[in-house]
């Protein structure tokens, strides 16, 4: 008797086990980099009289996350508010909260049977099952947030967002008394750590002993896991906070409470921080969605400059630095844009050489220029940032 | 360091140590709640919503904990005056909580309150090393720091504890003695529910002054596999959610060391040691488990 209670008291204790780690892995909008294992190539539909996006009387949306989360989604959806302003006869259906899986996928066709023949699959994780709906629906347009991969009639798009990065980076090292910079991340995927990297190399263009502290949260939006990371940061002595997450909202606050600076990323969260608030980087996706409807509804997407990976520069006026916070005095904003002036021109390269990596070996040689794809591929953390990358 | 993953553990770890508290009168009782999780995402909603509409954070947590307890009665009728198996019927009330949570909660995802703020005790947080690790906190962690002992003492020195106890032990002895056992069982589910409302409100009014969907993150599954790793005692469940929130402040800290442990393992920890609590339970001997709650893990009941 004792052995049987025994074993059954085992399976259910093993039933619990598996339940907990089953809940510790599944955070709010994690990026499934596995998602759909490999099953799709850039596909080539030989379906040349379709074409993709034409005429077609509604456009989707579909956000990961809520559309007011001072960040990643709330940029998008402004841009869709755009889309929705400019063109009055178009019908704009949004889905928020749309997971990464094959639920997206579901959430696109019913988008397809309500008419829409362009669609935004906003998140990176969207990617896979937006190849697999445009494989199904060759008459229809896919616009791809920030995705490496495309098809015939999938594009991506995405933003130098590391030039405004890199422009807060000098802010924020003229604002820092301390030399020590905060940076929340989730995941180590390249365009987070062109970021972590963008953001020192440019405090250290104003201060080479400035160092820039980087906790990997492993969740785009978990705010237990922000706060327990801002509070530990500012523990270790930082006086200024940034993020790359989807949701700045925990940071911000957290932050101003405290009494440190914060750098913002996605949107503009001057309102969130009246004291503390420095300057941010943010998408400006309005003019660009607006412009990419058109092109599709007319047809003209293959061939043009967004069939392919796109990317918007802060020239385009894609990708731009927020607002300057109050307590920001003139000279540092003054020089803050003429920073940008120079890289505007050219005359300034954030990622001039010779760069070092944390282990002290040249990534960059001097006069070496990287590419857009090159930068897109970072695999490395440089010098002065602490924190390792989660292997 | 030390200080830092201390202070850590403490703010990390106050809500599921309070939800925990709250799921240990539930289990001394007879019955287990993993419907926990639930109670907490509707405290954590609820406490932010009112918080949000009053604009006091108090009258906030406290419909933090009634949502909490709401949940919970669903838990306990089905389970008391329905005779549903309670490991389904929890999991059931956990994935409703989830649900009903990110529905209800999406107006509130860009809201701003006044929540509860650290507090720093005069004198007391001057005190080097212990001052910053328990006297700079929000009045619902001290509050919480209080629990302890209180809930110890009832359960332990007084006559509600004895038939708390009672219930969870042998119900017929309440009979005799003119109570109703399945009155106890309920009212300690909703407690455990109350509780578990706070523990959640918490988080969202206290600690990060935030919602999102699923925010609690697993935190009330966690607080159920913490009661069994203390073996239905306060003082060890305590102790529990701070090791459970000092993983994960570790993981942090760590980070900053510059030590090449990789994350993804430091974040693992908080949960293979719940994972190890419960392994620890098959050592434990037989006569620590609550009776009624044997028959119920066991299978019988």
């Amino acid at each position: 008797m004792k052995t049987r209670n025994n074993g059954m008291k085992s399976m259910i204790v093993l039933v619990l086990a598996l339940m907990i780690v089953v809940t510790g892995c599944s955070q709010p909008g994690s990026n499934a980099s596995t998602s759909n294992g490999g099953n799709t190539n850039a596909s080539d539909q030989s379906v040349s009289d379709v074409v993709a996006g034409l005429d077609s009387s509604a456009v989707g949306f579909i956000f990961v996350g809520t559309k007011d989360d001072y960040g990643y989604n709330q940029a998008a959806y402004l841009g869709s508010v755009a889309v929705e302003e400019a063109y009055p006869d178009l019908k704009v259906i949004r889905a928020e909260n749309v997971p990464e899986s094959a639920e997206a996928e579901r959430v696109m066709e019913q988008m397809i049977q309500e008419g829409a023949k362009i669609i935004f699959p906003t998140s990176y994780g969207h990617l896979e099952p937006a190849l697999n709906v445009a494989k199904r629906h060759p008459d229809v347009l896919f616009y791809h947030q920030g995705g490496l991969k495309t098809a015939e009639n999938l594009g991506t798009y995405f933003g130098t967002i590391w030039e405004p990065v890199y422009l807060a980076g000098v802010a924020a090292g003229k604002m820092s008394e301390t030399g020590k910079l905060g940076f929340i991340v989730s995941v180590p995927i390249p365009q987070v750590l062109l970021n972590i990297n963008a953001f020192t190399l440019g405090a250290q263009s104003v201060n080479p002993d400035i160092t820039t502290n980087v906790v990997f949260t492993g969740s785009w939006c978990d705010p237990g896991q922000q706060a327990n990371a801002a509070n530990s940061l500012i523990d270790a002595g930082v006086d200024l906070l940034t993020l790359h997450q989807d949701c700045m909202k925990t940071v911000v606050e957290t932050a101003e409470r405290s009494g440190i600076m914060t750098v913002g990323y996605h949107a503009d969260a001057n309102e969130l921080a009246p004291n503390g608030w420095v300057t941010g980087s943010e998408w400006n996706w309005g003019d660009l969605f607006v412009d990419m409807v058109k092109v599709g509804t007319e047809g003209q997407f293959n061939g043009s400059k967004y069939d392919g990976k796109y990317r918007g520069t802060l020239a385009d006026d894609v990708v731009k630095l927020s607002t300057f916070g109050a307590n920001v005095p003139t000279d540092v904003q003054q020089y803050v844009e003429e920073q940008k002036a120079a890289l505007l021109d050219g005359t300034l390269n954030p990622f001039a050489g010779p760069i070092n990596d944390q282990s002290g070996s040249v990534r960059i040689e001097v006069d070496q220029v990287l590419s857009v794809e090159d930068l897109e591929s970072t695999n490395y953390l440089v010098e002065g940032v602490i924190g390792t990358i989660p292997q | 360091m030390i200080a830092d993953i201390l202070t850590g553990a403490i703010r990390s770890g106050t809500s599921v140590m309070i939800a925990s508290q709250g799921e240990l009168i539930s289990e001394r009782a007879g019955v287990i709640n993993l419907g926990t999780e639930g109670s907490m995402l509707c405290g954590a909603l609820g406490g932010f919503a009112v918080t949000v509409w009053t604009g006091n954070p108090w009258i906030g947590t406290l419909a933090g904990g009634i949502c909490g307890l709401l949940i919970s009665l669903i838990h306990a009728f089905l389970v008391l005056s329905c005779g549903a198996n309670q490991l389904a019927t929890g999991l059931t009330i956990m994935f409703f909580g989830m649900g009903v949570t990110a529905f209800f909660g999406k107006n509130f995802v860009s809201q701003q309150i006044v929540g509860f703020n650290p507090v720093p005790i005069p004198y007391l947080s001057d005190i080097p090393f212990i001052g910053k690790i328990l006297f700079n906190h929000d009045p619902l962690t001290y509050l919480s720091l209080l629990l302890v002992p209180v809930l110890w003492y009832v359960i332990f020195r007084t006559r509600l504890g004895v038939i708390l106890r009672a219930a969870g032990e042998r119900e017929e002895v309440l009979f005799a003695s003119g109570i109703n056992p399945k009155l106890v069982r309920y009212l300690a589910v909703l407690a455990g529910g109350f509780l578990a409302g706070i523990g959640g409100a918490q988080l969202s009014v206290a600690y990060t002054h935030s919602w999102v969907e699923n925010m609690v993150a697993g935190r009330g599954v966690v607080a159920v596999a913490l009661v069994i790793f203390a073996s239905w005692k306060p003082l060890k469940a305590m102790i529990g959610a701070y090791l459970f929130g000092a993983a994960q402040a570790l993981q942090l800290t760590v980070q900053q060391q510059g030590l090449a442990i990789s994350p993804y393992f430091l974040f693992m920890v908080p949960y293979v040691l719940t994972l190890v609590a419960l392994l620890i339970v098959e050592r434990r001997k037989q006569s620590q488990t609550p009776e009624a709650l044997g028959k119920v893990l066991a299978g019988s009941s």
